[in-house]
């Protein structure tokens, strides 16, 4: 187990240590130096391209999670059908090349100018999938006489779904969410295929970037993405411990 | 409803939607343009219009854009492609990409223009094309500059680390078949027309070859050189001259003087085969809202003041006389390969695009990079 | 009653269209129409300067059979099923030992396993560029410690693929087969040690087919991007390894030739489709059996 963690940190120590090295060759250390996290908070195309991840991320994952939790439990309740469950799955395992070029067909097909919103309609297939995959591994291990009980009670179905499974529901949606958020995140092959020319992504940058070599300001950036997430993170498992504790 | 029910239905909507689709695809494709141009007018409020550009990174310097707002009141968003394939891909997917201008290689123009893509170039809107060498104007992809304008030239050769090496190379055997010691320390290009050339040149052929007997030859010769090869490098095969991870590769002259400029044992030369004449270029599309913005944004990149703080910014060769009168000579201390003439340029042989041949050059791609 | 029956066949409908309707009818126009059209796409011709001709041939299809083709497919077949074998005997020890740490680590170890995954997916493979180069710092270290006397090549290899691709997506191994094992119950084990089973035997008959699904997930989620994965193959295999991925994106970009790209597509969904089959009827086969028992 040890060196599962070894090796998943030894490339991150590397580029966290280059990133205060003062040279900007990878091959050389001219001593410890801070000035590139500067160089990179000046660097607006860097902060419009994590400005534009942010807005896609935040947008897809909210309809994902909306469209994917209503899936799983629209399926979970009526559907034992392996074809429609394989096709809410199928996004998730489809390579991303396939989807994006695929995507960037029918949106030039439709005549679309593309842009932020057309990276969002795809980042959202297959966040979906994504969170109907985790809330519906949750709802296979639930009760159905929760539900039984409730509407024998007299509740209506609707008053059942938002008041009983849902709540039961919530740390699976919150995975979903966050995993949902995640691939966004870091997500380059779609986002390069039906990304508009003037909203790049911050992967989409990078990828422009990093083929030049990779400058200490790329690791800066890199650091800095890590340590956000972190404690973005951190931030919402707090405030779901404080939620529980209510 | 019983399962063989399903199954019809489901094949039935899978079905119609194909159909669907084929109708409408093979409806949009009659809606390609015309070739006629529209009448731009040389008076329109640029003030009122902006730009979107689409270049290599670094291949411009940063501010130029902002200069030119400040200048005309237009409004430019720059965006980055990698590869030349990339640009492509967006430019022909169909429907409006959103980019006006763009800069692509030169038989990447032919191309569009061929798919009808671009706008005519209104040369009353662009005075300063006359800044251009004569040589310019009669570039194979584009004889009289109709579709494109050239930005900037050169050619392929060999960028070595002389200390590493120990000689100066003089033909492409020297780097296709290294000598032992620097087997495993070289690198060739991945773009293909640029990974067959030191292949071609050597056997004699032409770079613009579609014969498969040719090709074929080319094919072996390569894939006998992918066995002493470090890695196929787009980008960064200077930085590993810089490092000493390599000690010759295949290079663009402009590339070649980043290399110099950190390292100064880096030298450049063109191989006693010789090379080819590689043009970048500007093209407005034909989708393009902003045509005469676009326009004026290419006529201020040939200013000879503007295209010479190029030049000293990305250290290439551009088609621009008044712009390299003015810096090449200093320059070309530092920089000797700045200092080749139209003349010496012309000597390479110029890139065009290969129309139906394309697909077989990427096939033999494959072959010699999957090869083992 | 029979009124009230239909009433709520009514109400199940209503609610089953709200619940499924909207998502279903995304992925249709979002998903399966870009996937048919990528299929219609195949069966016409390049244009000569690039672009889709509205000719209808086959000669996509037989080109596809070409035997460098079926190299390249079968290569990247190969490094795609050893990076998941890889994956899974590094994850599930770990994924074992995280569920078997006290509740309150449990949380933070999985977070440190998917922190790597918060950076940017390139610079992570640029890193290790810069650590495996025979500049870079491992050789370097190796060099000065005495170990080795010329520098190691480890770049550019097929192994320096594996090793991309078993980083990048060793975490998508780990958080499925956390979550079967952590829903193991620790005293069906106990019990079969009661009875007199040994280590090894208690896991493969009771501890591996009760986590089956994780390992198949985990399995999945690791071999179908791998085996589409252009930028490992190019990056750290230095363009010399050339996978399917590869193969897809040159015929899109490169070749502007959308009907054969279109076809080289269509294979590697269709062996995403077979794969995704497999798994769920050996899942159902396995977990039925220890379910049975």
């Amino acid at each position: 187990m040890g060196v599962t963690y070894f090796f998943l940190y030894v490339p991150i120590i590397a580029l966290v240590g280059m990133s205060f090295n003062a040279s900007e060759s990878p091959f050389t250390w001219n001593g410890f130096s801070t000035k590139w996290y500067g160089v990179l908070a000046n660097d607006s195309t860097v902060m419009k391209g994590l400005t534009n991840t942010l807005i896609v991320a935040f947008t897809s994952t909210f309809l994902a999670t909306i469209l994917g939790t209503a899936l799983a439990v629209g399926l979970h309740q009526y559907t034992k059908s392996a074809f429609l469950n394989a096709f809410a799955l199928a996004p998730a395992i489809m390579p991303d090349i396939v989807l994006g070029i695929g995507l960037l067909a029918l949106f030039a097909l439709l005549s679309m100018t593309l842009g932020l919103y057309s990276v969002v309609i795809a980042h959202v297939v297959f966040s979906m999938a994504f969170v109907s995959a985790v809330v519906k591994a949750r709802l296979s291990n639930s009760d159905p006489a929760l539900r039984e009980a409730s509407m024998d009670l007299g509740a209506t179905r609707s008053t059942t779904f938002f008041k009983i499974t849902l709540p039961s529901l919530t740390p699976a949606i919150v995975a979903g969410a966050l995993l949902a958020f995640t691939l966004s995140l870091d997500e380059f092959v779609i986002a390069f295929f039906t990304n508009g020319p003037a909203t790049p992504t911050l992967p989409i940058i990078i990828y422009s970037m990093v083929r030049f070599g990779v400058t200490p300001e790329i690791n800066a950036l890199a650091s800095l993405l890590m340590l956000v997430s972190f404690t973005a993170v951190i931030g919402a498992q707090r405030m779901t411990k404080l939620a529980e504790a209510r | 409803m019983p399962k063989r029910q399903h199954a019809k239905r489901r094949l039935l909507a899978v079905g119609s939607i194909m159909v669907g689709l084929l109708l409408l695809s093979a409806c949009s494709s009659g809606t390609k343009s015309d070739s006629a141009s529209d009448t731009l007018n040389p008076k329109a409020d640029l003030k009122k219009q902006s730009l979107v550009v689409s270049n290599w990174d670094a291949y411009m310097p940063a501010d130029l854009p902002a200069k030119f707002e400040a200048l005309t009141g237009s409004k430019v968003t720059v965006t980055h492609h990698a590869t030349n394939e990339e640009i492509m891909a967006k430019l022909t997917a169909g429907g409006d990409s959103g980019i006006d201008v763009a800069f692509v290689s030169g038989q990447f123009a032919q191309a569009l223009a061929a798919q009808g893509l671009l706008e005519p170039i209104h040369p009353e809107l662009m005075p300063n094309l006359k800044n251009l060498y004569p040589e310019a104007t009669k570039l194979a992809y584009d004889v009289g500059n109709k579709y494109s304008v050239p930005y900037s030239w050169g050619t392929t050769g060999i960028c070595y680390r002389k200390d590493l090496t120990g000689f100066d190379p003089t033909s492409w055997n020297d780097i296709l078949n290294p000598i032992a010691k620097l087997k495993g320390k070289v690198t060739a290009l991945a773009t293909e027309r640029w990974l067959m050339l030191p292949a071609q040149k050597l056997l004699g052929y032409s770079v613009n070859t579609t014969s498969e007997t040719e090709m074929a030859k080319v094919k072996d010769t390569l894939i006998a050189a992918k066995k002493n090869l470090l890695a196929y490098d787009d980008t960064t095969f200077y930085t590993r001259l810089v490092s000493g991870e390599a000690a010759m590769t295949v290079a663009w002259d402009g590339w070649c003087n980043y290399g110099i400029t950190d390292n100064k044992n880096i030298k450049f030369v063109i191989p006693k085969e010789g090379s080819d004449l590689w043009v970048d270029t500007m093209v407005i599309l034909k989708t393009s809202k902003n045509k005469e913005a676009a326009h004026a944004f290419i006529n201020y990149v040939l200013d000879a003041k503007v295209q010479s703080w190029v030049i000293e910014n990305i250290l290439y060769k551009v088609p621009n006389k008044a712009a390299m009168d003015l810096v090449a000579a200093k320059l070309g201390a530092t920089y000797p390969n700045i200092l080749m003439t139209p003349a010496d340029l012309l000597k390479g042989e110029g890139i065009v695009d290969l129309g139906a041949a394309g697909p077989m050059y990427t096939k033999i791609a494959t072959e010699i990079t999957a090869s083992k | 009653m029979k009124a009230g029956r239909s009433v709520n066949k009514r109400r199940d409908l209503l609610e089953r269209l709200t619940l499924q309707g909207p998502g279903l009818v995304y992925l249709l126009l979002f998903m399966a129409v870009p996937i048919c059209l990528i299929l219609i796409y195949s069966i016409f011709q390049r244009g000569q300067f690039g672009g889709v001709v509205f000719h209808a041939t086959t000669d996509n299809f037989t080109r596809a059979l070409d035997p460098v083709y079926r190299g390249v497919l079968f290569d990247s077949l190969k490094i795609a099923s050893i990076t998941t074998v890889l994956a899974l005997a590094l994850g599930y020890p770990t994924a074992y030992g995280i569920a078997r740490l006290p509740k309150r680590f449990r949380t933070t170890a999985l977070l440190l396993i998917v922190m790597p995954f918060w950076t940017n997916f390139l610079i992570r493979t640029y890193s290790w560029i810069m650590l495996l180069n025979s500049e870079g710092l491992l050789n370097k270290a190796l060099l000065k410690l005495n170990i080795i006397h010329t520098p190691l090549d480890l770049l550019y290899t097929q192994s320096a693929v594996i090793l991309g691709l078993l980083y990048g997506y060793l975490p998508l191994m780990i958080l499925p087969l956390y979550a079967s094992i952590e829903k193991l119950d620790p005293e069906i084990r106990e019990a079969a040690s009661n009875l007199g089973a040994n280590r090894f035997r208690t896991f493969l008959d009771v501890t591996l087919p009760l986590t089956i699904s994780g390992v198949l997930a985990g399995s999945i989620f690791v071999f179908i991007p791998s085996l589409g994965n252009f930028i490992v193959p190019e990056l750290l295999g230095g363009g010399k390894t050339v996978m399917v991925g590869n193969l897809v994106r040159d015929q899109f970009l490169k070749a502007r030739d959308w009907p054969f790209g279109s076809v080289l597509a269509l294979v590697v969904i269709l062996f995403v489709f077979v794969l995704f089959a497999i798994q769920s009827k050996v899942e159902k086969r396995i977990s039925g059996g220890a379910h049975a028992n």
